[in-house]
């Protein structure tokens, strides 16, 4: 084909206007929520004691620390969708959520306490957040994967890993409604953990679908 | 940076705020320099500069359809260069090898010391084949013949709408066929 054919059809396409991508993104990740919520109750109860248990600031933080990394990850991801773009600038908002848990862990810490530390960190449901966690995360990250290819993206593992973060964030968040587990040292290593699982899988099936 | 690149900006300033015509001017202004840059990074990989072409009409095809990703607030080389270099590669990792190119290579924006004449290019012709029938007859009837949105709607008796959206899928399968033969 003669490449001022090729250029007469682009123009002749010139009208049909692109979304942003976030628009995508988002829209993406709200048509996830009620799949991810289908799993959660076929799956699982909310805790018995939510109606007190919102008033331990231990508890609520758990929403806190996901969502921020739900976020973060998400406006990471979304400035890595211009070609070019690098993490050199806005890196460092990834320390955000760790600075959150950081906090959360000297505040655990300095309040007096019914278990050891050690028995706080293992938790009683370390098994079953590091499976439900990916689980719920699933649609989310499919969801993610799926609009952010929209972007073009020079770094499609890097953000891959990010659409992982993301979706464990968001998954991790709604693991929390039933998890009983309220000590930010378990949160800091089995959601942690967890997340890291998502974020590889989206790493390695970012590399081969986010390319454009 | 050059009188050259602050006209490209303003004309995809233009062309965003729906000015086909400039949309046209930038196309064909920027297509003789992504010419001569992957006829350049072609000769530095010890290839041979027959398949720029194939480059040229790949990248201009990325250029068109994520074109919503370029910052407006942010000059527009850069960001075509960066999309240059990547089809670059791709086109020489489909050749079974590990590259490296320098981004030196796009940042030259005269055109080709040698003005390399334009070649048809392969692939897209290859790859309009393989399209679904009606994509391939609207892209063709719009490349090939030059016929407009409205003369291709008679033509094949189908509503503007419908040629519309098959020609911007037709577009975007051609630029995800390219892409496939890479994995």
């Amino acid at each position: 084909m003669k490449t001022d054919d090729l250029i007469a059809s682009l123009v002749a396409d010139h009208p049909s206007r692109m979304q942003p991508v976030w628009l995508w993104l988002l829209a993406g990740l709200f048509a996830a929520l009620p799949l991810s919520a289908a799993i959660f109750m076929m799956s699982f109860r909310m805790r018995p004691d939510l109606a007190s248990a919102i008033y331990n600031p231990f508890f609520d933080f758990k929403f806190v620390v996901m969502l921020v990394l739900a976020s973060v990850s998400a406006a990471l991801s979304l400035h890595l969708s211009r070609p070019g773009a690098s993490l050199e600038r806005w890196g460092w908002l990834l320390a955000v959520p760790a600075g959150l848990l950081g906090i959360a862990i000297v505040a655990d810490f300095a309040v007096p306490q019914r278990n050891s530390w050690t028995a706080r960190l293992v938790g009683s449901s370390a098994m079953a957040c590091m499976a439900s966690i990916p689980l719920f995360a699933v649609p989310f990250l499919a969801a993610a994967l799926w609009t952010l290819r929209r972007g073009a993206t020079t770094r499609p593992m890097l953000v891959g890993a990010l659409a992982g973060l993301m979706s464990a964030g968001l998954g991790g968040a709604i693991y929390a409604v039933h998890c009983m587990d309220d000590s930010p040292l378990f949160v800091a290593t089995w959601y942690t953990l967890a997340a890291v699982l998502v974020a590889i899988v989206g790493a390695f099936v970012g590399r081969r679908v986010l390319r454009f | 940076m050059s009188g050259q690149e602050h006209e490209w900006t303003d004309l995809m300033r233009s062309a965003n705020a729906g000015d086909a015509a400039a949309y046209h001017r930038l196309l064909s202004a920027i297509t003789p320099v992504l010419r001569a840059s992957a006829r350049r990074g072609l000769l530095r990989a010890g290839q041979s500069p027959d398949q720029s072409e194939d480059i040229v009409q790949d990248t201009l095809l990325a250029v068109h359809l994520k074109r919503h990703t370029w910052d407006p607030k942010a000059p527009f080389a850069p960001w075509l260069f960066t999309i240059a270099r990547n089809k670059l590669i791709d086109a020489l990792r489909r050749r079974g090898r590990r590259v490296f190119v320098d981004i030196d290579d796009f940042t030259d924006v005269l055109p080709g010391e040698d003005a390399p004449e334009p070649a048809n290019g392969v692939d897209v012709a290859a790859h309009l084949q393989l399209l679904p029938p009606r994509q391939r007859d609207v892209l063709q009837a719009i490349a090939v013949d030059g016929l407009s949105i409205s003369e291709t709607a008679q033509k094949f008796t189908m509503k503007e709408g419908t040629v519309r959206v098959a020609l911007h899928r037709g577009l975007a399968s051609l630029a995800a066929r390219a892409r496939e033969e890479l994995s």
